[in-house]
């Protein structure tokens, strides 16, 4: 394929698609009041739901199918895939990493995210100050896990061997001795964590930088009129004012937690007991060749993930009743 | 349609940017291949005139050797006409096994693995191979290496590179300075290290990190044990699970690794103690016996590729390697690994390829193109003409010596629920402090039922 | 990059707003601005640490990479491009251009396409009235769960039999699914932040949805579209697993990040060449954030409404 080929294919693609979206304005644009409003949900959503149900809804039914099954997927196994989660001793200690990964992360990350958003916002360098945090985005989990070698790598504690992990380097500076930290197990996995939140807290600063921005002065105002300090600003006037964004950013960062599984591979390969449910689904399907174990364990991401969706019910039915 | 419109006009933008890049990026020239009836293509006639034919391989050898070994197809595309496409990546060994299940593989896949094999042809997309496949492999081969590259008794992969694991690296200067002699049995092996030992120094360094397969430079280990220990027969039944994993045989066979690995006056040299084995990235390990913080580091005929450039690697150079003895000096069970071509077309084109590869033209070239591929278990290579090291030599003669005892890494052969996972994780463990009895027990409690 | 000047289309600006609001803040800073000014400091400094770390590696010589810490460089400076060089020769025949080239024809259409589609639906959850509304909102929402290795073998196989296998267009369309649920999440909530009154006004004035979707919430939403067109670039800019898997890895259309991740070859830690790669390939997203920053900065809905 030459480089032209590639880009009159990209082009192809854009007019495609602008032709599609152009035939649905048009279509929708020929119903108004009330009663047009379902054909315009209806031409709004078609081509969301159509890709949705293909891309995502199919496979995932097929998964939960699947999970009820034998690692060869051929003969009906009944729950056994999962009790193997439930009473198998390591996938014990992956459930329990899991759980610490969804409770600290999405916390963590969004307390700094938003602490930072609060301290820079409006200061006169605040776009370079927010690029730093920003940074770890921009940095694919490969990148990261190469990053990360560089703060926890040990070297033994002999003469002639420097440390080349920063970690080990500071407290062998402060007159420690070296320490393999990714070894273990639970503080481990907090270690991995903190690359998760690293990464995340820039996602978290954005958007909640974006909330703050959005609250109206006046009542910034009338709240400092009334000799409300700081701690109190941020208590009764930030947080509340941007408590829907809070909520997205904690719902996102939590799925997101959920389904991570690059950083435990690239780090630890999920050994030393750091395994969390998403690695150990990919494992289980794509090295162990055990399709049932590996679907089963698919589904119980679903299921994980379903205090959140309620969660985000009610504060849909909330705004709904505003 | 204002958002639209200025969309266009962003992508515009865009598109001039990117004129750029493509001025940067030459067009590839598409012309056909035409093919070469020139003496030198003598060999070639049998696989007939393949002009215009493509051939997709899919390897998980990367960078350098994937040029190694396009430079080996050269000869065979100039004289059929036919091109030869290859996609080199790492991550093979997941993808292979997406692309069959969906119904889109490659022409051939250079399976590294049994195990991986027999999934392939599991999918039900695998073809066998072609008579004239089949007639090269018989000639060039031995039964063994052909049973390597069939499933249930039907032939598909003819073997490609080999490789031999059963090695010791060392320093030939240390044992010149200090008059150590190449230990011809275990025994002598554990009494030089010893020796070492009471010196102060650590005899053995090791790691075993590989990312998300980390621990299985230890399962090299075992098998190397299990085939000293046990000899060839109870290693077959051990891979073939007629002996469970946790019987006295692999128990005492691991607990013989743990005599090296687990002993804190053996390891780790240069590299910290027990535990740091397994957080020490297994290219890493053998590092320390330039410096001469280690002496010993077990790894196979590959690891040549991982000393720095400016390594001299010859018996009287900075380092070298030495058979992992036997029981006894006159025992020599060697543990290896190798590839194989699996085709899933079923076209001339690819059953010439997988001919061609099976052939003695292919392994000269290969053994004439040196590197990490010279070496194969091909009895009409053409060894003299070889660019190969010392160690490459020692695993040519090795592997084309019908006496020798050679076995398949065994953990490529087991399901793939225990040879890449469980026996990885359970050995890795093992080295940051789990018993032996647990390690196995646990390995053998992940074997597939039925 | 696709946004970016459609600002000026833009009826509402805020540049006023902004200018109030600079100025009564720094009146107000200064109180706090100390200690707060430590405490921002100190994260910046933890958040860029590990990156520095990556990007002074990239120019030491690969022995001493591996034999000291990248903070014994400042005793010891030795600079190098040795690894760069070696990175933009070694990635096969087309050299790594062709692999960048085909990260942009990736990333363009990944974007455009799952944002523009989000942004209908969005609006269809958020505007208007239709019966099991949130019923399908929650549903959409909570697929954002489903792992996208469980949709590798079903897609790529429809892709083959429907003749797409291992072509662009398997890459473009499976990208806009994966993103579509959080997009929609996220663009929903933003839409729902706009004042009502503002969406009755419009309709009792005789607009169709179509119009107020053009005319009202598009301007409305340009920094929120803006900042979730920079996250879904950086999403697919970074993305190994979905192009490994739909492109087959082959160097036609296979973008930079697979290329990176066979850097390092056979010899595994080629942490040279891994760390002046993982430089190479983040220099693009970081443009991107720095030259669409300013609607960060300006807020996610066109400021000032809400008052």
């Amino acid at each position: 394929m030459t480089s032209s080929e590639k880009f009159t294919s990209m082009l192809e693609a854009i007019g495609l698609f602008v032709a599609i979206v152009g035939l649905i304005v048009l279509v929708a644009s020929r119903f108004g009041g009330r009663r047009g409003d379902r054909v315009v949900a209806g031409v709004f959503l078609l081509p969301t739901v159509v890709l949705v149900l293909v891309g995502l809804v199919y496979p995932a039914l097929r998964t939960i199918y699947y999970s009820f099954y034998d690692a060869a997927g051929s003969h009906y196994a009944g729950l056994d895939n999962y009790k193997t989660i439930f009473t198998s001793s390591d996938q014990i200690t992956v459930l329990r990493n899991t759980v610490l990964w969804v409770v600290i992360t999405p916390f963590v990350a969004t307390a700094i995210g938003l602490l930072y958003a609060i301290l820079v916002d409006k200061a006169k360098v605040e776009a370079l100050a927010k690029a730093f945090i920003f940074l770890p985005m921009a940095i694919s989990f490969v990148g990261a896990s190469i990053i990360w070698k560089f703060i926890y790598e040990y070297r033994p504690d002999q003469p002639g061997v420097k440390q080349i992990g920063l970690l080990n380097q500071v407290l062998v500076w402060l007159g420690g001795s070296p320490h393999q930290w990714l070894i273990n197990s639970p503080w481990n996995s907090l270690f991995l964590v903190v690359v998760m939140i690293w990464i995340q807290a820039g996602f978290a600063m954005t958007v909640l930088s974006a909330a703050i921005k959005a609250i109206p002065e006046d009542i910034v105002e009338a709240a400092r009129l009334d000799g409300v300090k700081a701690w109190g600003m941020f208590r009764f006037v930030t947080v509340p004012s941007i408590r829907p964004a809070l909520i997205v950013v904690l719902t996102t960062i939590g799925i997101g937690t959920l389904k991570v599984f690059d950083i435990v591979r690239t780090m630890t390969g999920g050994q030393f007991d750091t395994s969390v449910v998403a690695n150990e689904f990919y494992a289980q399907s794509f090295r162990s060749n055990n399709q049932g174990l590996g679907a089963a364990l698919a589904v119980l991401l679903f299921l994980l993930v379903v205090p959140i969706v309620l969660y985000n019910v009610r504060q849909l039915r909330r705004s709904e009743t505003r | 349609m204002t958002a639209l419109a200025s969309r266009h006009r962003a992508f515009a933008l865009t598109a001039s940017l990117l004129t750029l890049t493509l001025a940067v990026t030459a067009c590839g020239s598409s012309s056909k291949k035409t093919r070469s009836t020139g003496p030198e293509c003598a060999a070639y006639t049998q696989y007939g005139d393949l002009s215009g034919k493509t051939v997709k391989v899919f390897t998980g050898i990367v960078t350098p050797e994937d040029a190694l070994l396009k430079k080996t197809w050269v000869p065979f595309e100039h004289c059929t006409g036919a091109t030869i496409k290859g996609t080199f990546d790492k991550s093979f060994e997941t993808q292979v096994l997406v692309q069959a299940k969906a119904g889109n593989p490659p022409d051939i896949a250079i399976v590294p693995q049994p195990g991986l094999l027999q999934q392939l042809v599991a999918t039900g997309k695998a073809v066998p191979a072609s008579a004239e496949t089949t007639a090269m492999v018989d000639k060039n081969f031995s039964t063994d290496w052909k049973a390597y590259g069939s499933v249930n008794g039907t032939f598909y992969a003819p073997p490609q590179n080999a490789s031999m694991k059963s090695l010791v690296w060392y320093s030939p200067k240390e044992f010149k300075d200090k008059g150590y002699t190449v230990p011809t049995t275990l025994d002598e092996l554990i009494t030089l290290s010893d020796k070492i030992a009471a010196t102060g120094k650590k005899p053995w360094c090791a790691g075993i990190g590989s990312g998300e397969a980390t621990g299985w430079p230890i399962t090299d280990w075992m098998e190397d044990m299990m085939l000293r220990l046990w000899g060839p027969d109870e290693y077959d039944k051990w891979v073939q699970h007629k002996i469970a994993f946790n019987s006295p045989e692999p128990t005492a066979a691991l607990d013989e690794v743990g005599k090296f690995l687990k002993n804190s006056k053996y390891v780790n040299g240069g590299l910290g103690n027990v535990k740091s084995i397994a957080t020490t990235a297994f290219q890493d390990g053998g590092l320390p016996i330039l410096k001469g913080n280690c002496s010993f580091h077990r790894q196979a005929s590959f690891y040549a590729a991982n000393w720095p450039a400016g390594t001299t690697v010859s018996p009287d150079g900075d380092v070298f390697a030495f058979y992992l003895p036997g029981k006894t000096a006159a025992d020599k069970p060697v543990l290896g690994g190798g590839e194989f071509m699996l085709g899933f077309r079923d076209a001339p084109e690819v059953h010439a390829f997988q001919t061609f590869v099976a052939s003695g033209e292919w392994a000269t070239l290969a053994a004439q193109g040196g590197g990490g591929r010279a070496v194969s278990a091909n009895k009409a290579a053409d060894v003299s003409k070889c660019t190969c090291s010392e160690i490459d030599k020692l695993a040519f003669q090795v592997l084309q010596d019908p006496k020798a005892i050679f076995r398949f890494d065994g953990s490529d052969a087991m399901p793939a629920a225990v040879g890449s996972n469980s026996f990885w994780k359970q050995t890795t463990s093992w080295i940051t402090g789990q018993s032996t009895k647990t390690t196995v027990d646990k390995i053998e409690a992940s074997w597939p039922k039925g | 990059m696709t946004t970016a000047d459609a600002a000026p289309a833009a009826p509402l600006t805020t540049t006023p707003f902004v200018g109030v609001d600079v100025a009564s803040g720094r009146a107000k800073k200064k109180l706090t601005s100390r200690w707060a000014s430590l405490v921002a400091v100190i994260i910046a400094v933890l958040w860029t640490i590990p990156t520095f770390g990556l990007a002074i590696s990239s120019i030491r010589p690969q022995g001493d990479i591996q034999d000291s810490g990248w903070w014994s460089f400042f005793s010891n400076p030795h600079v190098t491009l040795d690894n760069y060089r070696a990175v933009l020769s070694s990635t096969g025949t087309g050299g790594l251009g062709s692999y960048f080239l085909n990260s942009f024809i990736i990333v363009i259409p990944s974007v455009i396409i799952p944002i523009a589609l989000a942004a209908l639906a969005a609006y269809a959850f958020a505007w208007i009235d239709f019966k099991g509304r949130n019923l399908l909102f929650i549903c959409i929402f909570a697929l954002q769960i489903v792992p996208i290795q469980v949709t590798l073998i079903p897609l790529l196989t429809l892709y083959v039999d429907s003749g797409i296998g291992g072509s662009f267009w398997a890459i473009w369309i499976s990208h806009s699914i994966f993103a579509l649920p959080l997009a929609i999440f996220l663009l929903h909530n933003f839409m729902k932040e706009i004042p009502k009154e503002l969406i009755e006004a419009a309709r009792m004035d005789g607009a169709r949805h179509v119009q107020i979707f053009f005319r009202v919430m598009m301007p409305l939403l340009t920094p929120a579209l803006a900042a979730i067109g920079i996250f879904q670039f950086l999403w697919v800019w970074n993305d190994l697993l979905v192009a490994l898997t739909f492109s087959g890895g082959t160097s036609d259309i296979a973008p930079i990040t697979v290329a990176l991740a066979n850097l390092s070859g056979t010899q595994g830690t080629a942490w040279h060449l891994l760390s002046a790669g993982a430089f190479i390939s983040i220099a693009v997203p970081i443009v991107v954030f720095l030259s669409l920053q300013r609607y960060f900065v300006r807020g996610l809905l066109a400021g000032g409404l809400k008052g």
